[in-house]
């Protein structure tokens, strides 16, 4: 033993020195292959034996393509790549990796198929795999829609299982023996006489081999690290403030930018006198840019300070002039022929079963809502001659660096984008006029790095916000039971907003995010029919937080728990009965058992709402407790149950769902963007706060493993939170409230 | 219109002077030329390179840019230089480091608080005073002290959760 240890070592040593550099491992189980973006840039002796993993004689890196927000994507990227590759992440170095083709999210548009994703039909599913094509044509290398798990949890186990397997081979080889004959321990291939060499020692011998990609992925059951509590690998760094965010980082010779654009997006300039702003300490230059004024200066607080002297009057915004005219254009669309887009769900008769008239015909409306991210938007770009280096936390790389090139006039291979950690996203970092902004600035100063930071107010008035939207929901009952629901939705197209302002493209066809979270709902109610109808571009409007489902799960709950009390049933046994999805039913049934549903009465004073809704493939179940006092309603507990098929991460999984339940709460509660003369009217965070800590009721959560495919769980946990709430409150109180934020009928604690 | 009149409420001419001011940072003796209402907020990030202390608002709304000045716990937006002659300001880097976290970063790391973290500094900074006064606070108290820290991952219960450790770990030491 002591002798093949000595040989072996020497042979390895030998071979690293020889190289002295490092393998990349990543597979795609795709027809046509994509270059491995990490063969580019590989030294002698590395190994990247797929996109995911690179191996070097001195570490071990791990790609991780899918950005962290705080969702957590980095620490559960690594952890599925680790389990098959055998490795501790926390002694390997983790890095998003450069934006590339390879990384396209086929995932991300699964949803967007005509199917319900209870529908697990041939059809259905087809229909589903069908839209990882376009993801990959288009390179999509998109973070969002909760698809970060489901896209990469075959992909990245596949990755880390071909480089297990390649490790071996190479080891196997230089030793003369079987692959089946050694195995791996933690970073290390063990040779049958239980002599152990680290991955590392065998990258050279990795990179000449090809891959071994017919892999078995280890059985759940078998898993040492997936499915059990994590510690996530950026949490001593960002509890000890040593985390390195967008808007921290600090470069040689860097100047410091900040912008001031029209609050009403798309006005323009009409006069600009920056005389002021031009004299205020440590301000260098003014430079009016594509709808806005820069302010360069020597730091952030100096930018600040001279963007707010400032005099300019803005250009007339292109949308109305404030939220009563915005609400009644919404009005207008709704139910007019002339603005209907779509209708994915027309069961039974709903004209016929409503000929009488209807039991239950309400309006509903929800507000314009800021993402307000707690780290401001930010960019630090360095143009030189012959490349573009943009740091920034975004969720979209490619579309960055496409619209770099082209507004630089370099070749897409010479822009480098560096994503950086966000602090928060919601969904706003889905655009990049400020990357745009930045960029711009960089060409003007060439040579120079600049950091363009928004201020908070900058950022909340130019945040294309969560679309406002109306509804009307009508119904009947009969014998105790809901047998007719018609809900009709009206927003603003969302999807082409945003794509054409990161493609310039003009999308043809249907916004299927009007009705998202309504007409997609597991219930068999007889007579039952959902209808989007598209009011005019107003506000440009972007993806918040669980996307069409964080208004829509808001109508259709609140009308069915309208119709559920008209026909005197219970809440709960109503929602179960009418509910045709199994995994769903079980949620209900959970949720009912976490809170003792069927036990006493609350009391006088007290109430309890459910609410219900699936997005994502996530059926989520909530159950929110209120007392009336005499300042107002007061959160005491909130019970959830959801089921995300698997539970990778089980404190992770917590706290998404209890993060992303009390984000809900706290937007119903007190949140909303409103115009008045062309401009929202907050702008910072007096408002639109969400919940503060003394408002914090307990939360409950249960995770179930029932479904039969993996989901992700940022935005699952939203859409349920602001009906349950309002039902709760009907419940204490006999008030209905239809309108969000619920704090413009009733107070909060 | 209304988006400028938003703006007018922030907007101050800067003509103050610069001036000179000698303080502590987490020990060590600083010294620099600002203009006299500089917050200190910037003067850590941009002056002094110390990124841990974030900015959120500005107005001291949110409480991401909380630090310790002598001994209390402040909004960092709202101290201007003038203020800082002869004070003693501690950050989240001089709390504790990664190798040697003090008891509250070590209860945030067990509890898993931080979800985006960007809010986390502000939030450990605010809960360590919270503790050196009140060894051991109540939910109310906790309330009465965090509640202007805004988190909007909301991880407040593992935040409130966090500070019931930390007194544990604080007493036993």
């Amino acid at each position: 033993m002591g002798k093949l240890r000595t040989l072996t070592r020497r042979t390895f040593l030998i071979g690293s020195a020889a190289i002295a550099g490092g393998v990349a491992f990543g597979t795609y189980l795709v027809k046509r292959s994509i270059p491995n973006p990490l063969l580019d840039d590989l030294q002698d002796g590395e190994a990247a034996i797929t996109p995911y993993i690179k191996i070097a004689p001195d570490g071990i890196t791990l790609i991780t393509p899918r950005a962290d927000m705080g969702q957590g994507a980095y620490s559960i990227q690594a952890l599925l790549i680790a389990e098959e590759l055998d490795i501790d992440p926390a002694t390997t170095t983790i890095t998003p990796g450069a934006p590339d083709p390879a990384y396209y999210n086929a995932a991300v548009l699964a949803e967007g198929v005509p199917f319900p994703a209870y529908d697990r039909s041939t059809m259905a599913e087809t229909a589903r795999a069908f839209m990882s094509i376009p993801a990959k044509l288009f390179e999509v290398q998109i973070t969002g829609g909760s698809s970060t798990v489901p896209d990469s949890y075959d992909k990245l186990r596949t990755a880390g299982a071909v480089a297990r397997e390649t490790l071996k081979e190479a080891a196997a080889r230089k030793l003369g023996v079987a692959r089946a004959d050694v195995s791996t321990k933690n970073g290390q291939v063990v040779l049958p006489d239980g002599t152990v060499i680290p991955y590392t020692d065998l990258a050279a011998d990795a990179a000449q081999l090809d891959p071994v990609t017919e892999v078995e992925l280890k059985p759940a059951t078998t898993w040492t690290r997936l499915g059990k509590p994590q510690q996530r690998l950026d949490m001593v760094a960002k509890c000890t403030g040593t985390e390195t965010y967008g808007i921290d980082l600090n470069v040689e010779g860097m100047v410091y930018a900040t912008v001031r654009a029209n609050p009403g997006i798309g006005g323009g300039i009409a006069r600009l006198n920056s005389d002021a702003a031009r004299t205020t300490a440590g301000v260098q230059q003014v430079l009016p840019i594509t709808s806005a004024v820069a302010v360069i200066s020597d730091n952030t607080w100096s930018a600040f300070q001279g963007a707010n002297a400032l005099d300019i009057t803005w250009g007339p915004a292109p949308f109305p002039e404030n939220s009563d005219r915005m609400f009644e254009a919404l009005e207008a669309a709704l139910g007019d022929d002339d603005a209907f887009d779509h209708r994915q769900r027309d069961d039974g008769n709903i004209d016929a079963a409503l000929e009488q008239g209807a039991e239950i015909d309400v309006t509903y409306r929800v507000p314009y809502l800021p993402h307000a991210p707690m780290e401001p938007m930010n960019a630090l770009v360095h143009l030189t001659k012959d490349a573009c280096d943009i740091w920034v936390g975004t969720q979209i790389p490619l579309f960055i660096r496409k619209k770099a090139a082209s507004m630089t006039g370099l070749d897409e291979e010479q822009v480098h984008v560096h994503v950086q950690p966000m602090g928060g996203s919601f969904g706003h970092r889905l655009e990049m006029t400020h990357v745009e902004q930045a960029i711009e600035i960089a060409i003007e100063m060439r040579g120079t790095p600049v950091k363009l930071v928004w201020s908070r107010e900058e950022d909340m008035t130019h945040d294309y916000p969560r679309p406002a939207a109306v509804a009307r929901g009508r119904g009947r009952t009969d014998l105790g039971h809901v047998i007719s629901m018609d809900l009709s939705v009206a927003q603003s197209a969302m999807t082409p907003s945003w794509m054409h302002r990161l493609t310039g493209m003009t999308l043809p066809g249907p916004d299927a995010t009007i009705t998202t979270g309504s007409w997609d709902q597991p219930f068999a109610i007889p007579n039952y029919r959902i209808t989007g109808y598209r009011a005019p571009d107003m506000v440009p409007i972007s993806s918040w937080r669980s996307v069409g489902a964080s208004s829509n799960g808001f109508f259709h709950d609140c009308l069915l728990d309208e119709l559920i009390h008209a026909a005197g049933a219970d809440p709960l046994a109503e929602r179960t009965r009418l509910c045709m999805d199994d995994t769903s039913r079980k949620v209900l049934e959970a949720v009912g058992d976490m809170c003792g549903w069927d036990g006493p009465d609350l009391g006088y004073n007290h109430g309890r709402g459910v609410g219900f809704c699936m997005s994502f493939g996530v059926p989520c179940a909530q159950v929110v407790d209120v007392t009336q006092t005499e300042e107002g309603i007061r959160l005491d507990r909130v019970y959830v149950a959801v089921d995300v098929g698997d539970v990778l991460d089980p404190v992770n999984l917590e706290a998404q769902i209890t993060g992303s339940v009390l984000f809900g709460l706290g937007h119903a509660m007190n949140c909303e963007l409103t115009y008045a003369d062309h401009a929202p009217e907050q702008d910072n965070f007096y408002a639109n706060t969400g919940l503060r800590l003394y408002q914090v009721p307990e939360v409950k959560v249960k995770a179930l493993t029932n479904g039969t495919r993996i989901r992700g769980i940022g935005e699952p946990g939203v859409p349920p939170a602001a009906p349950a709430l309002a039902n709760a409150i009907f419940a204490a109180t006999g008030q209905r409230i239809r309108e969000l934020p619920l704090n413009r009928h009733i107070d909060f604690v | 219109m209304g988006g400028n009149v938003d703006y007018l409420r922030y907007k101050t001419k800067t003509e103050r002077p610069a001036m000179q001011a000698s303080f502590t940072v987490n020990g060590r003796p600083q010294q620099v030329d600002v203009p006299e209402d500089m917050p200190l907020l910037w003067v850590l990030r941009d002056i002094l390179g110390m990124t841990g202390t974030k900015y959120g608002c500005g107005i001291a709304q949110c409480g991401a840019c909380t630090v310790h000045l002598n001994g209390e716990a402040v909004r960092s937006c709202q101290v201007g230089a003038y203020d800082l002659e002869g004070a003693e300001i501690t950050t989240i880097e001089g709390l504790g480091t990664p190798d040697a976290p003090h008891p509250v970063q070590e209860a945030w790391i067990e509890m898993q608080v931080a979800q985006c973290g960007y809010c986390q500094s502000g939030q450990i900074m605010q809960a360590a005073a919270l503790l050196k006064d009140i060894p051991v606070p109540t939910d109310a108290e906790i309330d009465d002290a965090m509640s202007g820290n805004l988190c909007r991952c909301a991880s407040y219960p593992r935040i409130r959760a966090a500070i019931h450790l930390a007194t544990t770990k604080i007493g036993g030491r």
